[in-house]
């Protein structure tokens, strides 16, 4: 059995301690050894979370109905699957728009985003207005302002007539700055 | 000795459990903490509610934009007591917002901010800001429409930040649009992410509150000095303490049970809050509202002057966290008691009351136009001729009802017109229609001269009697 003073030297006690520029050494070490591994690991974390901020919304054409099932003038909701659906989506891949048949061959699509927060507005036709529940912002059937608090007018989807049918062409939510 | 007694003695001694926590539960503190001092375990206690029922909830939960809704669906109609699980997670989150601000509101009136608590209230804050994204995160996890169009209002409101604001829009949407994206990252947010930050903050926090002591109850006159305040604690804890467990601790269980058996009692009663119709954003029938924390803020998105809009969404919070930062540290010396500090007593007061009305507003949203407004009976009308009995029928065809009341029926965006026919002239009402006015589209492009005579014929009518 040893004694406790030789079990400590058989461990290598009582050598020169490290000396100070050693010890500065060791941190340093430790500290860049620790900071790498992290930086390993964490630079796909970084990379997943912000690839939403890289991505650009897709514009897809949609086709939204045939051309004579739109009479002119009238402004009717169409729904149609967003820019970038995914296959676990759902009905939450759907989006619709306010669509009008200004002329023969021309059409207008409106977001229905309220320019103000986001909140789905609706078209009153008998008011030729569109209204939003949240916060009263109202919209002239132009989309221009007419009241409450949204900044700008509503947003508008391009619109092509294509083979007799009416297409949309999807963006993102729009959001106002 | 019996096989459990050594057993425990055994493990015990492996541990050191008895060692390190009989210390914690029996420190000594100040004498006079009261009722008072219980909204800060509450508080702790609503969390420990919300873990334990939020991975019970997780077991059914299914975090796909497809299924979200109806898992929600079956967890509240088919699971075995599944709907009071929801009730509990609801009314627990309810309770734990309710009382990190009740407490909040406690620390701040008694002063026990100030030196050397400084950092208790800094990670209070932290907790403070965590719940609140909890209780917003947890709302839109439910996945219905609410949910679907309370994430994009979320995100424009990110958008009103100078430079940045697109990019933090598309960060809270996960992409472009609400969508496959979106109700994973929060989830993660809601289930991983921010109660990590609220396990480590509460560890901080319960450090800190050892370390430092639970602050004494303020007393008039007494002047918190950093140079000789720990000393005199000390000497008050040495003189007078009293242990906290059970002389002081027995308030916090008895008052948390209540509380817990509160929260149960409104799960079984009132339930979880109705799921909304399906989470598809191309159903513009929609009524957004969040939920009863956030609501008071609703109405501050509807009331501010649009001209100053985006200062106030992004500045406002701003302001609030820095001066909720910043109190620490202006005010770390001196008196604790509130009547010595009145304007503490100001604050507290005006924020209550602040709150409290945009509440009451919110409820009524007397600036949303009422789509569920119904048409004018004869009854309604009262006698009266053919135009004007038209007019009351255009009145609500051409979308005025929405905004104005007429004999009880419609919004209250406008004014009530029951009495117009006494205020204006028909020519004065005509060109109001005509040319709108504050808040009131113009009709002039839209109105063609009949409707517009049946309109004003009607209007006239109504003179209140």
């Amino acid at each position: 059995m040893p004694t406790d003073d030789q079990f400590a030297e058989s461990l290598g006690a009582g050598e020169e301690p490290a000396s100070l520029s050693r010890r500065g050494f060791l941190i340093k070490l430790s500290a860049i050894a620790g900071t790498v591994a992290a930086a390993l690991v964490a630079l796909p974390i970084v990379g997943v979370v912000v690839s939403p901020l890289i991505e650009k919304p897709r514009e897809i054409w949609r086709s939204v109905g045939r051309l004579e099932d739109f009479p002119l003038g009238q402004t009717v909701q169409v729904s149609f699957v967003d820019a970038s659906p995914l296959p676990w989506s759902g009905v939450t891949a759907k989006t619709a728009a306010w669509l009008r048949r200004d002329g023969q061959q021309s059409f207008t699509a409106f977001s229905i985003n309220c320019t103000h927060l986001g909140c789905p507005v609706r078209w009153v036709s008998g008011a030729h207005l569109f209204m939003c529940p949240c916060h009263g912002g109202v919209y002239n059937q132009d989309g221009s302002v007419a009241a409450g608090p949204p900044p700008k007018s509503l947003a508008k989807y391009p619109t092509r007539v294509r083979n007799g049918l009416v297409e949309i062409q999807t963006s993102g939510i729009p959001i106002s700055s | 000795m019996s096989l459990l007694r050594r057993a425990w003695a055994w493990f015990d001694d492996r541990t050191g459990l008895t060692n390190v926590l009989s210390p914690i539960a029996s420190h000594l503190v100040p004498p006079g903490t009261s009722w008072w001092y219980v909204f800060g375990s509450a508080t702790l206690f609503a969390f420990i509610v919300q873990v334990v029922t939020g991975i019970a909830l997780s077991t059914m939960y299914v975090t796909s934009t497809a299924h979200a809704y109806q898992s929600l669906q079956f967890i509240t109609q088919d699971a075995l007591l599944g709907r009071v699980l929801r009730g509990i997670h609801f009314w627990g989150a309810s309770a734990m917002v309710l009382f990190v601000g009740v407490h909040m509101i406690r620390v701040f009136l008694t002063g026990s901010y100030k030196f050397p608590r400084e950092v208790n209230w800094l990670t209070g804050a932290g907790l403070l800001l965590f719940t609140i994204g909890m209780g917003f995160t947890g709302q839109l996890l439910r996945w219905d429409q609410n949910a679907v169009w309370s994430v994009v209002v979320g995100a424009a409101q990110a958008g009103r930040v100078p430079v940045i604001g697109q990019r933090l829009a598309q960060f809270i949407l996960g992409g472009n649009v609400v969508g496959g994206a979106t109700l994973s990252r929060f989830f993660s947010f809601h289930v991983f992410f921010i109660p990590a930050l609220i396990f480590g903050f509460i560890g901080v926090h319960l450090y800190l509150v050892i370390r430092n002591g639970i602050s004494e109850p303020p007393v008039l006159g007494h002047i918190v000095d950093p140079k000789t305040y720990r000393d005199w604690y000390n000497r008050l804890l040495e003189r007078h303490g009293v242990p906290f467990w059970p002389d002081v601790a027995w308030r916090d269980v008895v008052f948390g049970a209540a509380m817990v058996a509160g929260i149960v009692a409104l799960a079984f009663l009132l339930g979880p809050p109705v799921l909304g119709k399906p989470p598809d954003p191309s159903i513009v029938q929609a009524d957004p509202r969040p939920d009863w924390y956030l609501l008071w803020y609703f109405a501050v998105l509807a009331l501010i002057p649009p001209g100053i809009e985006s200062w106030v969404i992004v500045g406002a919070p701003m302001a609030f966290g820095a001066a909720v930062i910043l109190l620490p540290f202006l005010g770390s010396k001196g008196e604790r008691h509130p009547l010595r500090r009145p304007w503490a007593i100001v604050v507290v007061i005006v924020a209550v009351m602040m709150v409290g009305t945009l509440w009451r507003l919110a409820d009524k949203a007397p600036w949303s136009p009422n789509f569920a407004a119904q048409p004018l009976t004869a009854q309604d009308l009262g006698p009266s001729s053919d135009t004007v009995w038209a007019g009351s029928q255009l009145f609500y065809v051409k979308g005025c009802q929405y905004c104005h009341t007429v004999n009880g029926k419609g919004g209250q965006r406008g004014p009530d017109l029951s009495d117009v026919g006494s205020r204006l002239s028909k020519q004065q009402i005509t060109q109001r229609i005509l040319n709108g006015g504050t808040n009131m589209p113009a009709y002039a492009a839209t109105m063609n001269p009949g409707a517009l005579n049946l309109l004003v014929d009607f209007l006239s009518s109504r003179t209140g009697q």
